[in-house]
Order: structure tokens, then C-alpha cells, then sequence
């Protein structure tokens, strides 16, 4: 089972209101490879998994959770205190709409969100090199957001975001390692 | 929100996240490092000082954690602001 902590994992801040962000922030909310599929396809895929990496599957997939409370924080922070002019400026008119001020989970240009953006082949080394290439595509992502944004405080978070997608990646590329091993010992005997 | 956070609220929350960034950081090394002594060792000492000072936090500030990881002061306090994106 899980257990919540009321806390964030790293601190939030942002230095104004600022929709136009927001908007680009839900890519990593509900977006094809934001933290949302990222807990989502770990967690599904633990279950075929060697039992050698379920462990780190379990508690990446755990962290993510961490990071999507984070990008929400980030999205409800930029957002509080924006008027629907500015919302709609920003290109949220249709959000407001259909949402108010509530959050949902599609991706920037505002498609819902749908389970094809994550897969389970039960293969281990191809479940482990989808999760390394969605972590690169993470972490490309973060990086363009920062660089669409010069509000320090945010970019603070975005890069702790960046980071951890570095050493997921580091991670899955290790169990790689290990499944690899393991097969090859097994032939030998 | 109800309660004012002073200073001593943040630097206190901020001690916490960098015990738990340290173990969230060896816990994803130890999965696929799982003899390294030394990790664990570190891993071990510092799940002891998160387990400090979360129960110093817990008793200014109110619970971390939910279904009796955490225990409460009366009236309940689970349901008692800020949430982690209200502060």
C-alpha cells in the first residue's frame, strides 16, 4: 500500500502569476511523458518484471507521484491568481471553460490524457529501454520549459525535476546491466 | 489558511527534505547497488535522524503521515492546513 507524506519532496516557489508557464507545466502533468505516465508505466510494469529490479521500479515509480504533487503545485501556484482574461491570453480560455481553476490531466496543447502513451511489453529489456528513453524525453522536456521561463525560483524546481530524470535514466541503465548479467550467467550453466 | 508559518516552519521543512532527498537518492542506489556496505551504513544512519527530526516536526507542526504512521493532538489535526502546495 501507499502512504502520503504532506509535504513536498523538494520546495515550490514562483516569483509571479504567470499562466503562459502553466500551460506549458501541463505537458508534465498530463502530457505523453510527464509524471503522470511515469509513475503510471513503472508501477504498471513491476508486476513482469525480474524480481532482481522490481525494487527500483517500485520506488521510481513512488518518486514520480513526488514530482507530479510538484508540477501541480507549480500549475496552482501560477495560476491562483490570474483573471480569465489572462487565462485566456495564455491560451487556457478553453481550460477555464471546461475546468475553472481546476486541474486536469491533459498535455499543453490540451489532449486528455490516455494510457497509449505508456507500454508493457513484459519483455524486461524492453520495458527498461521505454523507461530510459521516457526519462530522457522527461528531462529534454524540462529543459525547454526552463528555458521558456525566466522566473528563478521556478526554474529552481524545474531543475531538481531535470536532475532526477538524469538519475532515473542512471538507474534503469543499471538494471539493463543487471537482467543482461543475469541472462548471460544463466547460459553459461 | 488558518495558521501562520513563521521562518522556523521552513528552515525545519527544508532540514527534512534534505534528510529525505539523501534517502530517496540511497534507497534508488541501493536497488541496484545491493552490497555496497558503506551506502546502506550511510542509509541507515541518516533514516535515524529523518526519524528525529520528522517527529520534531510532527510535534510543532502536526502529522506527515496518514492511517497511524503519525499520531495527532486533539481535535484531529490530519485535516488541518497548509497542504504542501499551500505553502
Amino acid at each position: 500500500m501507499w502512504i502520503y507524506q504532506k509535504k513536498l519532496q523538494y520546495p515550490v516557489r514562483v516569483s509571479k502569476c504567470d499562466p503562459r508557464v502553466a500551460r506549458y507545466l501541463v505537458e508534465q502533468y498530463g502530457g505523453a511523458d510527464g509524471e503522470l505516465s511515469a509513475a503510471l508505466r513503472y508501477l504498471n510494469q513491476r508486476y513482469s518484471i525480474p524480481d532482481k529490479v522490481i525494487g527500483l521500479l517500485t520506488d521510481i515509480g513512488t518518486e514520480e507521484f513526488a514530482h507530479l504533487e510538484m508540477i501541480a503545485t507549480m500549475i496552482y501556484k501560477l495560476t491562483k491568481d490570474a483573471t480569465p482574461r489572462q487565462l485566456e491570453e495564455a491560451g487556457l480560455g478553453p481550460n477555464y471553460v471546461i475546468h475553472d481553476n481546476g486541474l486536469f490531466y491533459n498535455n499543453s496543447s490540451g489532449v486528455p490524457w490516455t494510457a497509449a502513451y505508456i507500454q508493457a511489453k513484459g519483455d524486461p529489456l524492453a520495458d527498461l529501454y521505454e523507461d530510459i528513453a521516457a526519462e530522457e524525453k522527461a528531462r529534454a522536456t524540462y529543459q525547454w520549459i526552463i528555458d521558456m521561463t525566466d522566473d528563478v525560483d521556478l526554474q529552481d524546481s524545474l531543475k531538481f525535476l531535470r536532475e532526477r530524470e538524469i538519475v532515473h535514466a542512471m538507474r534503469f541503465k543499471e538494471a539493463v546491466e543487471m537482467i543482461k548479467a543475469d541472462r548471460d550467467t544463466k547460459k553459461v550453466f | 489558511m488558518s495558521k501562520q508559518l513563521g521562518e522556523n516552519y521552513y528552515r525545519k521543512l527544508l532540514e527534512l527534505q534534505q534528510l529525505e532527498f539523501a534517502l530517496v537518492e540511497l534507497t534508488l542506489y541501493l536497488d541496484t547497488h545491493p552490497n555496497d556496505l558503506q551506502a546502506l551504513q550511510q542509509f541507515n544512519q541518516l533514516a535515524q535522524q529523518r526519524q528525529q527530526c520528522a517527529t520534531q516536526f510532527e510535534m510543532e507542526y502536526g502529522p506527515l503521515m496518514q492511517f497511524g504512521h503519525s499520531f495527532s493532538k486533539y481535535p484531529w489535526q490530519w485535516v488541518e492546513t497548509p497542504w504542501p502546495w499551500q505553502v
